[in-house]
């Protein structure tokens, strides 16, 4: 049964086109991300869930109902935004008491859920502190027990991560997740963050340009990327051109003078894929030479020059010795570790 | 070693400084002082003034109802323009804010016009437009039959009044549009997402974060108001006076420098006391935002 529902939702601003076509459907209690480099339509797509933007065409609906007609402070939606907005001139506990009041619930009950909400975010004895006497990352947990006090039927976070520095983004990212799994809010986030969106997502939106690129469980974008900007957007990958040759009596997939055996269906020319960390050094496969390598504790990370093209390959510090800057080595991987798409007919 | 640089970099500093001290002290305090001095000599019709050290101005001012009046009508006066520029000045300044593209700029200029324009000639307008029979508005209510008789704005406070509040409008103005700058414009899209209504949004959550921004616009209005000298003169002309065109009026009608310096002084004194003790209160009611 789907909870939230966009159907064909897009947004243009002027001539411009900020998102378009945008078709997706949440069921209660997951852990949706939109991911894509900023402009991308990650953050107004959100807009027009929560009501501050009105799609230009398109429908929104929640539980069946439809959202679009519904002002923004009747949708009962949670928000945290980038910023986190938090009203400076109140308390923590008056800052995540104000949704309550304006539900007009009674000051026993209120005061109660404030004391519930922050001690869920760890903030238990924050209660009187003003916004700008509080961390960063404790102003963040006062903007999420905000939007969590409500009970809202969605949560919406706009790169509520993005401000805080790398350590306490990942306590913060295994943090939220273990609340949001104890509380089964359905939730959105929207990130340019690909680690964070994997690490927290049950499934991703991979957005570029104003256009959904791909839709799908974190293993699946980053394994099966549908395009190549999901490939490139998560995590690195290497891509060779290559060339699949049905002439002879068995197919073959050609790379200067690496060959295998071509998988069904392709023909011409190619463009091979393949992750950094899936490639090991052998005695055969693609030539290259080792252009420089990186030490960066628990992987290595070598730049190589195949005759292919420039390569780049991680390989975990297992102990076992590496390659030397300037070896000759040959790259090889598994034949369901590469994927293969017709190459564009400029290339 | 570094002792010494300390020393002569507090040197250097010093005597950068030197410049801007002494024309601060030559066209500041000096003929402040002067002037306070002045305000304790003795004055006499045929004697002139006497340089003594005697307390009659300040006596005189104390005694006498006549002073007091004026006074308080000064502080009156400058108390209810406030209002009125407060009043008026902050739902401009949020919906100045609100514009978007060119028609922010446009307004923006038709806000602080008024101080491209002599102060002199904009009260004088006034006059042209209530002053009086002929005047133009005035003219106008009564030939359409709303009024039977002028609308009495000349001399009186109400006119003063709403004449510097024109006048000092920008002022508000721009410092509560400076405060709503430095609002996060997240904070009430955050708000209406807790299902607060657009009134609620405003009286809650944006008018406490600009109060700062009202209050000291409102010390700017409240001492430019108080000391205004050309509004007053021009509309309450002799006959309704205030503490500024009192003292002008001792200096150069009556010629008694002494007392229109008492009574100058007074205003100053009075006038700073007010300010720093509303600047003093406001910082500590606002110094949890602010930290």
């Amino acid at each position: 049964m789907s909870f939230l529902e966009l159907d064909r939702v897009g947004k243009s601003f002027g001539p411009n086109t900020a998102v378009e076509e945008f078709s997706l459907t949440v069921t209660k209690g997951e852990f949706i991300s939109f991911l894509g480099p900023s402009g991308c339509g990650k953050t107004t797509t959100l807009q027009m869930i929560a009501g501050f933007l009105d799609p230009s065409h398109g429908t929104i609906r929640l539980e069946g109902k439809d959202l679009v007609a519904v002002p923004p402070a009747k949708r009962g939606l949670g928000i945290v935004f980038q910023s986190y907005a938090l009203f400076p001139h109140m308390t923590a506990a008056e800052n995540v008491a104000f949704g309550l009041e304006m539900r007009n619930v009674a000051r026993s009950e209120r005061e109660e859920r404030v004391r519930a909400a922050l001690t869920l975010v760890g903030l238990a004895g924050y209660e009187d502190r003003h916004p700008r006497r509080m961390s960063g990352g404790q102003q963040q947990r006062v903007a999420l027990a905000r939007a969590l006090v409500i009970r809202p039927s969605v949560l919406l976070l706009d790169e509520p991560l993005s401000n805080l520095d790398a350590r306490l983004r990942e306590d913060m990212q295994i943090e939220l997740r273990q609340i949001q799994r104890n509380l089964g809010t359905t939730t959105i986030l929207v990130t340019h963050d690909q680690i964070e969106a994997m690490s927290l997502s049950d499934r991703i939106v991979v957005m570029s340009k104003g256009r959904i690129e791909q839709i799908g469980t974190p293993q699946q974008v980053y394994e099966q990327p549908a395009s190549a900007f999901v490939a490139q957007f998560l995590g690195k990958t290497n891509e060779f051109a290559a060339q699949v040759d049905r002439t002879a009596g068995q197919a073959r997939l050609l790379a200067g003078s690496w060959s295998a055996p071509a998988p069904a269906g392709l023909s011409g020319p190619v463009t091979l894929s393949v992750r950094p960390e899936r490639i090991s050094f052998g005695d055969a496969g693609l030539a290259g030479r080792i252009a420089s390598r990186i030490f960066q504790g628990n992987h290595w990370l070598f730049q190589c020059d195949t005759e292919c093209g420039p390569a780049i390959v991680i390989r975990q510090n297992d102990g076992q010795p590496q390659p030397e800057q300037g070896a000759a080595v040959h790259l090889s991987w598994q034949a369901s570790d590469m994927s293969l798409r017709a190459a564009r007919a400029a290339a | 070693m570094s002792a010494t640089a300390d020393t002569s970099d507090a040197r250097a500093g010093l005597s950068l400084a030197l410049p801007a001290l002494m024309l601060f002290i030559g066209v500041v305090v000096i003929p402040l002082a002067m002037t306070v001095m002045l305000s304790f000599h003795d004055w006499g019709q045929y004697k002139g003034i006497e340089p003594v050290f005697i307390l009659k101005n300040w006596m005189e001012i104390v005694d006498d109802p006549y002073y007091l009046e004026m006074f308080w009508r000064t502080f009156r006066v400058a108390l209810l323009a406030t209002l009125i520029t407060a009043v008026f000045g902050v739902p401009e300044a949020y919906i100045l804010n609100r514009m978007q593209g060119p028609w922010k700029g446009l307004f923006l200029l038709v806000i602080i016009g008024p101080l491209l324009i002599s102060v002199v000639a904009r009260t004088l307008g006034w006059a042209l437009l209530f002053g009086g029979n002929n005047g133009l508005a005035n003219k106008l209510l009564m030939t359409s039959g709303l009024i039977d008789s002028p609308v009495r704005f000349m001399f009186t406070e109400t006119g003063m009044i709403i004449a510097l509040a024109h006048a000092m409008m920008p002022f508000m103005v721009l410092a509560v549009w400076t405060a709503l700058q430095r609002l996060d414009p997240q904070v009430e899209n955050a708000a209406l997402s807790l299902g607060a209504g657009s009134l609620t949004v405003v009286r809650r959550i944006v008018l406490p974060q600009i109060m700062p921004g009202v209050l000291s616009g409102a010390i700017i209005v409240f001492s430019l108001s108080a000391s205004a000298f050309a509004t007053p003169a021009i509309i309450g002309g002799r006959r309704l006076k205030v503490a500024a065109t009192l003292a002008y009026d001792e200096f150069l009608n009556t010629l008694n420098w002494p007392l229109g310096a008492a009574v100058a002084v007074l205003l100053l004194i009075a006038l700073v006391l007010i300010v720093v003790g509303s600047n003093a209160l406001i910082e500590r009611r606002y110094q949890e935002m602010f930290r």
